[in-house]
């Protein structure tokens, strides 16, 4: 394992929570609509999204402990942390609403990943690399999956095209956080471990306005982004996720299952 | 054969049709989709196999329940793909019903008004994750002894279908009874909520293999025309021979007082089952029956908009492509 050596074991650790935990997050949310999607065909495939995600965030979660030292394993990250000590993105947290919310939250993640793994697969973190080639196939996908849904339903009924805008809409305010980067950051790209966040907008925005094209979608405008999510700053939400994640850690606490 | 004119079920009568079905079924042969067969063989497989089509269904529901509440995200990811397995499984039998010639939305329409059924044991609630283990242990463990029957079902679609189902049931039942006993050899109140979940699942487990040989509805046709292999009572039998040692193992009790071992029967005797409770859970009157079917009326009403979004779409594109090609 090489890691590397001009970063700090506690900066790393928070690098990889930050995508531990959008991973677990968005997989929980798509968990919730098991056995409740519109067909069949579409339970399988969330579930099996939500199975991706979920792998990612065991394998990040994983590799973080083995990286803090303390001897935290993933079910620790999991389970025993609060709120505040959450840094996923906003946008994974958001509810599932109808099926065009959650097709919109999980395209705008899923082409954000696509950019992402492939410029962590060549981290000069050879352990964040190789789970970064392996999320990378998936990711790419669930941009397929979830962009195939966006221009059926742009593209598709009136009430479709209303419910595929109103989500969009809706969920914009969340997209500038996703390219958004503080100190940690720097010390990441600096190390050679991880992309300059900004640099990945332009083919995000080059994928995303394809996608919307062919959807006949309009590109929303947003006055007043949220952002917060990397640094513990959640909405409500999370805290109602919590409760449900870790009800059986926290009610039968220090048990194995 | 002629005395097969008035025999019930063989309405749609053509006579060399019916010599082909019935040398196929005396040589242990498959009935295809495209064979001749008798109208009540293709009404009773319809009814059988979507009924079990409906069970994957609605039995994604009581398991769902704890899917955010894992304990371990090791178990939520293994229970993640035991849920989508079985949303594969549904995929397989309504296929299999659509080579019978009823429509998938049909076949979904027909559990929706209540006319076709489903498995009761999904009526109970999961109250517990013990609940998580029990079903696997438990419901997939007697879904097997019949599934595997049906692996030998006349009708070869079925009997495919119930080839690939039981290879994947068979691990679900072992993570299922690998998660009991977790908690049998845990705490007392991992203990406990094992015992718990024993108690709750067993009677309706075993009410799973349906009422008893003399009062089946169907029995006797279904095993003339080898859809059915073993009667309700034998497979039951089954299940309760193999299910007992393995409790017993855990240190766990079945809760049945007159439950004893047969030296001369070289079987377990047990206790009488309460009928009224199955007839009455099977009609909707379940602990959670209302809840579990108003949950899938509400999946197949709130995705219309995606269905029909989904088929205009792929129509403007069929359209575009059409007027692309005629230029």
């Amino acid at each position: 394992m090489t890691t590397a050596t001009d970063i700090d074991r506690k900066s790393l650790t928070e690098y990889l929570l930050r995508l531990g935990d959008t991973s677990l997050i968005l997989g929980h949310r798509l968990s919730e609509w098991c056995g409740h999607g519109p067909v069949l065909e579409e339970d399988i495939a969330m579930s099996n999204i939500a199975l991706d995600l979920i792998g990612q965030a065991r394998l990040l979660y994983t590799y973080a402990g083995t990286v803090e030292g303390e001897g935290r394993d993933e079910d620790d990250f999991a389970f025993k942390r609060d709120v505040t000590d959450w840094k996923n993105l906003l946008l994974a947290e958001q509810p599932n609403g109808d099926f065009a919310a959650t097709m919109v939250r999980q395209f705008l993640i899923d082409c954000f990943n696509v950019e992402l793994y492939t410029s962590l697969s060549k981290s000069t973190d050879t352990e964040l690399a190789a789970i970064a080639a392996k999320s990378l196939k998936e990711v790419t996908y669930h941009r397929r999956h979830s962009g195939e849904w966006i221009i059926r339903m742009g593209d598709g009924t009136d009430e479709s095209h209303r419910r595929v805008q109103r989500a969009l809409d809706d969920h914009w305010i969340f997209v500038d956080e996703l390219f958004e980067t503080d100190a940690l950051d720097a010390a990441i790209v600096a190390a050679g471990i991880g992309p300059d966040l900004k640099s990945l907008r332009p083919a995000w925005d080059s994928m995303v306005d394809r996608v919307l094209a062919e959807a006949t979608l309009t590109r929303p405008q947003t006055d007043f982004p949220r952002s917060g999510g990397r640094t513990g700053s959640h909405s409500e939400y999370l805290g109602f996720i919590l409760s449900d994640l870790q009800f059986m850690q926290r009610a039968y606490p220090g048990m194995e299952w | 054969m002629s005395d097969l004119r008035d025999k019930k079920g063989y309405e749609n009568w053509d006579e060399a049709g019916v010599a082909r079905f019935e040398a196929l079924l005396a040589a242990e042969e498959k009935v295809e989709p495209r064979d001749w067969m008798p109208d009540g063989y293709r009404k009773l497989l319809v009814r059988q196999i979507s009924q079990h089509a409906h069970s994957e269904v609605v039995g994604m529901l009581p398991e769902g329940n704890w899917l955010t509440r894992a304990p371990t995200l090791k178990r939520k990811a293994v229970l993640l793909a035991k849920i989508q397995d079985e949303a594969g499984h549904a995929l397989y039998l309504y296929s299999a019903c659509e080579t019978l010639g009823t429509t998938r939305d049909e076949t979904i329409e027909a559990l929706h008004d209540g006319r076709a059924k489903y498995s009761s044991i999904f009526n109970y609630p999961t109250l517990t994750w013990a609940d998580i283990g029990a079903i696997g242990w438990l419901v997939d463990g007697a879904a097997i002894v019949n599934q595997v029957m049906l692996c030998r079902c006349s009708y070869g679609p079925y009997a495919r279908a119930m080839e690939r189902i039981c290879k994947e049931e068979s691990f679900h039942q072992r993570q299922g009874y690998e998660i009991v006993t977790k908690l049998a050899q845990g705490t007392p109140e991992q203990k406990k909520m094992a015992q718990e979940a024993l108690n709750r699942w067993w009677w309706p487990s075993l009410m799973m293999f349906g009422p008893h040989d003399s009062e089946s509805t169907h029995g006797n046709q279904s095993t003339e025309w080898k859809i059915k292999r073993r009667s309700n009572d034998d497979l039951r039998q089954h299940f309760v021979d193999m299910t007992v040692p393995q409790a017993e193992i855990l240190g766990l009790t079945v809760p049945d007082p007159d439950l004893k071992w047969n030296e001369e029967r070289g079987h377990y005797d047990f206790g009488p089952i309460d009928w009224d409770e199955f007839k009455r859970v099977l009609k909707g009157g379940g602990p959670v029956g209302r809840e579990r079917l108003n949950a899938r009326r509400k999946a197949w009403e709130d995705g219309a908009w995606v269905r029909e979004a989904a088929l205009a779409h792929a129509e403007k594109r069929r359209a575009r492509r059409q007027a692309a090609a005629a230029e």
